[in-house]
């Protein structure tokens, strides 16, 4: 599997480092209802299909990036930065 | 049909014409008084004990492939009872104990083999975490030796000791770990469940949950709807699917790990050998395969086959353990689809809608669990509450922050 980082172009799955779904970018603002970490912690949609998710481009321009991905082919779609996007 | 050493030599001297099919293969009833989505490991287990310690026979195990067609037939059989946490502790230890008497209850050869679970260790620091560990074992009435160096040396003399990276200290020994024949498990709780009268239908996958009012009605499926009074969900890597069918998202994300076998050999490696620094474990099956696995591919996926990275990772981690099988030939690789949980710690629980109840997020520790999951989630469906040694596995225990995160990485599903 191959990543097309925005900045660094074409590269080894190895060079990144998986941390989860999309969900890890919606952290709820403080004193927010316990069930509300929950769901940014813990609950995933875990769809067999398109995702999208968080990898960090560790052995490179060290930007975490956020991958439209599909789970069951493994077939990427998209990548952006995660940095300066427009929730 | 009992199976004995005597029929097999009978049914040998007399061309083998007197064996029956070890299960039926009926058609769906319109309605059941329990349904089990899920025929692997765990849910064959939980109609077995269903039907055995609770008398419920009037089951349905439904399963969208064939029987053993998931994770129960993809795993590197590793049995073990060597938890740390009040709570996976004495709920692997029940499960220890089912597997010393399973062969004669399910009057089947699950090959179930307690040939010594070493876990090596590389410094003083892991050392003494072992030692800690090697403690909770015992004091949970199962068994953990601390070997030394030479110990380990005595047992398995090929490691590589003066590894650079990882020499060897030591290992923690528990010898009543071992391995069975996982497919052989499958096969053995199928029989015994079907022989006392739970239907077990293949090839019928579940496409929707009927609930009304709060109450579970049902299931719809490719082979038409099946009304049942109550409804279990026992579908490991396809969990978040299935649970969604009754508008549950769940704390579970699906990953891919892989495990490889190499051609037959001539016994070679005696025991259940465990490379945690390189995330790597081995055993050699009774057809001399040697067979071993590491670590998740570590991104969400569903494809039941991993990628060349982890493939690498693996073979360079046993390569370092133990140079002398590099000569020997991998013959095939696969992938199961695993339901990493976010303390690595399963669910087998409730749900919020009356009759439907879950089992799910066994990581990839579930093999060893699937007597005491099935003997739990049984008592659980038929008494309406947890068995003391799986109370703790409650779904709502990440909301109130009682994790069980054995490992202690944190909420992050990949790491368990
Ligand atoms: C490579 C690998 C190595 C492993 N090694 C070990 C090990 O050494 N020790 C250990 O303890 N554990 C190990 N495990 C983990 C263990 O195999 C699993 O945790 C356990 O088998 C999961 O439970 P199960 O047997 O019920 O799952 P499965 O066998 O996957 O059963 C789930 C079933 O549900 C069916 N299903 C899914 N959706 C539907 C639907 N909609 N309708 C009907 N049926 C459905 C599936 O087809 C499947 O048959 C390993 C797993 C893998 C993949
Ligand atoms: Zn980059």
């Amino acid at each position: 599997m191959r990543l097309t980082c925005p900045l660094c172009g074409d590269r080894d799955r190895r060079e990144f480092y998986y941390y989860g779904a999309e969900d890890y970018l919606h952290r709820p603002a403080e004193g927010a209802p316990l069930a509300d970490l929950d769901n940014y912690l813990h609950l995933r949609d875990n769809p067999a299909g398109v995702t999208k998710d968080l990898w960090y481009h560790e052995a490179g321009c060290s930007q975490w990036l956020l991958v439209t991905r599909n789970t069951v082919t493994h077939e990427i779609s998209g990548v952006e930065l995660v940095a300066g996007r427009k929730a | 049909m009992r199976y004995s050493g005597l029929k097999v030599i009978t049914e040998g001297l007399f061309g083998n014409k007197g064996w029956t099919p070890a299960w039926r293969d009926p058609a769906p009833k319109a309605e059941y008084d329990v349904i089990i989505i899920g025929g692997g490991g765990h849910g064959l287990s939980t109609a077995y004990y269903l039907a055995k310690n609770h008398g419920i026979t009037n089951i349905a195990v439904l399963e969208k492939g064939y029987l053993g067609s998931g994770n129960i037939g993809r795993n590197t059989t590793i049995v073990r009872a060597n938890y740390f946490l009040p709570g996976n502790s004495e709920f692997y230890s029940h499960s220890m104990k089912l597997w010393e008497g399973l062969e004669s209850d399910l009057n089947y050869n699950v090959m179930h083999s307690q040939r010594g679970l070493i876990n090596l260790f590389h410094s003083d620091g892991q050392r003494d975490a072992f030692v800690r560990r090697g403690n909770a074992m015992i004091n949970q009435g199962d068994d953990a030796i601390l070997l030394d160096r030479d110990g380990v040396r005595e047992h398995l003399p090929y490691l590589d000791f003066d590894n650079t990276r990882f020499p060897i200290y030591g290992g923690l020994l528990h010898p009543r770990g071992g391995s069975a024949r996982h497919d052989a498990v499958a096969w053995g709780y199928a029989r015994g469940a079907d022989q006392r009268g739970v239907d077990l239908i293949q090839n019928c996958e579940v496409n929707g949950i009927d609930i009304e009012n709060g109450v579970v009605r049902g299931v719809q499926t490719t082979r038409g709807a099946i009304r049942a009074k109550k409804v279990g969900i026992v579908v490991a890597g396809r969990s978040s699917q299935v649970a969604a069918m009754a508008g549950m998202r769940l704390p579970i994300e699906s990953h891919v790990l892989q495990a490889f076998v190499t051609e037959g050999l001539k016994p070679v490696i005696n025991h259940v050998i465990s490379f945690g620094m390189g995330h790597f474990y081995i055993s050699q099956s009774d057809k001399g395969g040697l067979v071993f696995g590491g670590d998740l591919d570590f991104y969400a996926s569903y494809a039941s086959r991993g990628n060349l990275p982890m493939v690498e990772h693996v073979m360079e981690a046993g390569m370092t353990l133990m140079p002398m099988i590099g000569r020997a030939k991998v013959l095939r690789s696969w992938g199961g689809i695993m339901d990493m949980s976010p303390d690595g710690s399963p669910v087998i629980d409730k749900t919020h809608v009356d009759g439907l109840f879950i089992d799910c997020g066994w990581n990839y520790g579930g093999f060893k669990a699937v007597p005491a999951s099935g003997w739990c989630m049984a008592h659980l469906m038929a008494t309406g509450e947890p068995h003391e040694v799986a109370a703790k596995f409650r779904l709502d225990r990440f909301a109130t922050g009682h994790l069980l995160d054995e490992e202690g990485t944190g909420s992050q599903h990949n790491l368990h």
